[in-house]
């Protein structure tokens, strides 16, 4: 039996097709992650059976759900595959209480922890239960979705950029309520996203998807490190995350240093214990690189590194580079002048300048900015 | 005056009321299909639907009358199953109807299903809900206003019509001669009183039937539990 989801599946809708073959992990959080238009909706649409049209297979643990050759299409309903809408899509007709038992009532597996005390809890609802779905606000709206979709103890949870429509302070609410799902329910999560700082606060897992193709999947830091994929990104936030454990507290100057694979990385203090761990997204544009030891700079943080790939941009005046720090690896965006200047090559050693950090996970500090606060290094 | 006669009153409501259950019971498949299937025949099942609302009375009724005629294959099947002609006979007229409300009934459910869109439909079927279920739970709650939209409607319409009950039924006493007709047989004998009578119940009645349907659409928010 193949563990995960296996998906060699194709979509043709006249001016757009996806062609799917991948297998995605079933494990926590698997952030489908790709620019709009790319067809990740349309992914998460197949998976569950809403796209009638669809050809090949698409298995689930083994576990067959198409399989247009074989004559096989295990419809919607039977599949399993909880999903929450963009738009929450609650039943205007129930209260929300109503809608929470619509998904309870029905549903799929006999035997579960799930119940919905435990789902009320989770998600905070118990103060919405007797409200009308049309005054909810943006944010409990997709709160009140998901409690519906995993009482219905499905097999995976599909989310379609769930915090699209929430401004940000809703969205880092909301964030804190999805992260927690996959340990307190032991339901995998496929979550579809063009955002950066939700694959890196959320997600354990990357695919990427690209013009209707899933391109790669793996590890976020190892498949956000990788400098031969397409910029899905873009240029400016580019990038890898990095997880550290905190190791010291510096009171008097307000700051927290991090192991990082044997490292030191030293950021605006983290109101976190010593060994909690904390997950960093270091942009590839805020790294520099220097052959010798730099003295007498202003920023902190100067990491050992190798080089581990250089690509130089045809046609422009970048070049990207990926340095290996020994576990983790770092993205370093420099001029093509500079790589020749410094004669980089694979396997040289370097000093990495990390001129600035964005903290995504478990964000504790008094901060304004909730999509990850970012500060100077120096 | 004469004595007042009740029997096409009776008749009358007994004829929407079975033509409004018979056409909630086809309509709403019917209306279902055409409100979410992407088969290119549906523009001309709707055109087909929607041929009573400007086809003639007289014209419906004159192709009736000669399909259920005994020379025809449905009048001559129906005499051998029942012993009794289809035209003028009260199953005649429940087909006539059945067939000149049909519009009144199918149009407003394929609004009120079309209203409800396939988003809750596909919402319910990631739950588990069977199709059968997402109609019963999910799409006919919050079309009920299509539902009572659509009964009053193919209701008054059955009680008013009057050129195909004429053509197609008749003005048999008990058996085809509803409200529409005796009015217009009262006229045709000067007996004004009858007459008076019978428009002033019918008014009196399709306005309270009305009203009653804008009360109940107020208390019906689709919104509500």
């Amino acid at each position: 039996m193949t563990q995960g989801l296996q998906l060699d599946c194709r979509l043709d809708c006249g001016n757009f097709s996806c062609d799917l073959r991948q297998t995605l992990p079933l494990t926590g959080i698997t952030a489908l992650f790709g620019p709009s238009g790319s067809g990740k909706t349309m992914t998460l649409r197949m998976i569950a059976g809403l796209e009638p049209a669809a050809q090949g297979r698409i298995a689930v643990n083994g576990t067959t759900w198409l399989d247009t050759d074989a004559g096989e299409s295990v419809s919607t309903h039977r599949r399993g595959a909880g999903f929450v809408f963009q738009d929450a899509r609650l039943f205007r007709h129930l209260d929300v209480e109503g809608n929470l038992h619509y998904g309870a009532k029905r549903g799929f597996a006999q035997r579960s922890r799930i119940n919905m005390s435990h789902v009320v809890d989770a998600l905070d609802l118990g103060s919405l239960m007797g409200r009308r779905v049309t005054g909810l606000s943006g944010g409990e709206r997709q709160r009140v979705a998901i409690g519906r979709a995993i009482l219905a103890r499905p097999k995976l949870l599909l989310m379609d950029e769930p915090l699209s429509a929430l401004d940000l302070p809703r969205r880092a609410e909301i964030m804190s309520y999805i992260e927690a799902l996959p340990a307190l329910f032991g339901i995998p999560i496929i979550y579809v996203t063009h955002a950066i700082d939700e694959v890196a606060r959320l997600a354990q897992s990357l695919a990427l998807i690209s013009s209707g193709r899933l391109v790669a999947c793996g590890p976020v830091q190892e498949t956000l490190a990788r400098l031969d994929l397409p910029p899905l990104t873009g240029r400016f936030e580019a990038g890898v995350v990095l997880d550290g454990v905190v190791f010291e507290q510096d009171e008097k100057f307000a700051l927290t240093s991090l192991d990082i694979g044997g490292q030191q990385l030293v950021v605006p203090a983290l109101d976190l214990a010593h060994g909690e761990s904390a997950r960093l997204r270091v942009r590839a544009r805020d790294v520099s690189i220097a052959r010798a030891q730099p003295q007498g700079i202003s920023i902190r943080n100067v990491l050992k590194a190798t080089i581990a790939e250089v690509v130089l941009e045809p046609d422009t005046a970048f070049a990207e580079v990926r340095l290996s720090l020994g576990v983790q690896d770092l993205r370093a965006r420099i001029t093509r002048k500079a790589a020749a200047d410094l004669r980089l090559k694979p396997g040289l050693p370097v000093f990495a300048l990390v001129k600035s950090v964005t903290l995504d996970r478990r964000l504790l500090t008094p901060a304004v900015r909730t999509d990850g606060q970012e500060d100077p290094l120096h | 005056m004469t004595g007042f006669d009740t029997a096409p009153v009776v008749l009358s409501i007994k004829l929407a009321a079975v033509t409004v259950i018979i056409l909630l019971i086809i309509g709403t498949p019917l209306a279902w299909w055409l409100a979410f299937t992407r088969n290119r025949l549906r523009v001309i099942i709707e055109a087909m639907t929607a041929l009573p609302l400007v086809l003639p009375p007289t014209v419906l009724g004159f192709y009736l009358l000669i399909l259920m005629g005994p020379a025809a294959v449905p009048g001559r099947w129906w005499v051998s199953l029942s012993g009794d002609t289809l035209a003028f006979s009260f199953a005649g007229l429940v087909i006539a109807s059945v067939i000149y409300s049909l519009p009144f009934v199918v149009q407003p459910l394929q609004q009120a299903f079309q209203a409800v869109g396939r988003e809750p439909l596909e919402a319910a079927a990631t739950l588990g809900a069977s199709p059968l279920d997402q109609f019963a739970s999910i799409a006919s709650p919050m079309a009920v206003r299509g539902y009572i939209t659509a009964t009053v409607l193919g209701f008054a319409h059955t009680i008013g019509e009057f050129g195909v009950v004429l053509m197609v039924g008749g003005n048999i006493p008990g058996r085809t001669k509803v409200v529409s007709i005796a009015i217009y047989e009262s006229l045709e004998t000067l007996d004004y009183a009858n007459a008076h009578i019978l428009s002033a119940g019918l008014l009196a009645f399709c306005f309270l039937v009305l009203s009653l349907v804008f009360l109940l659409n107020r208390r019906f928010p689709i919104e509500a539990r």
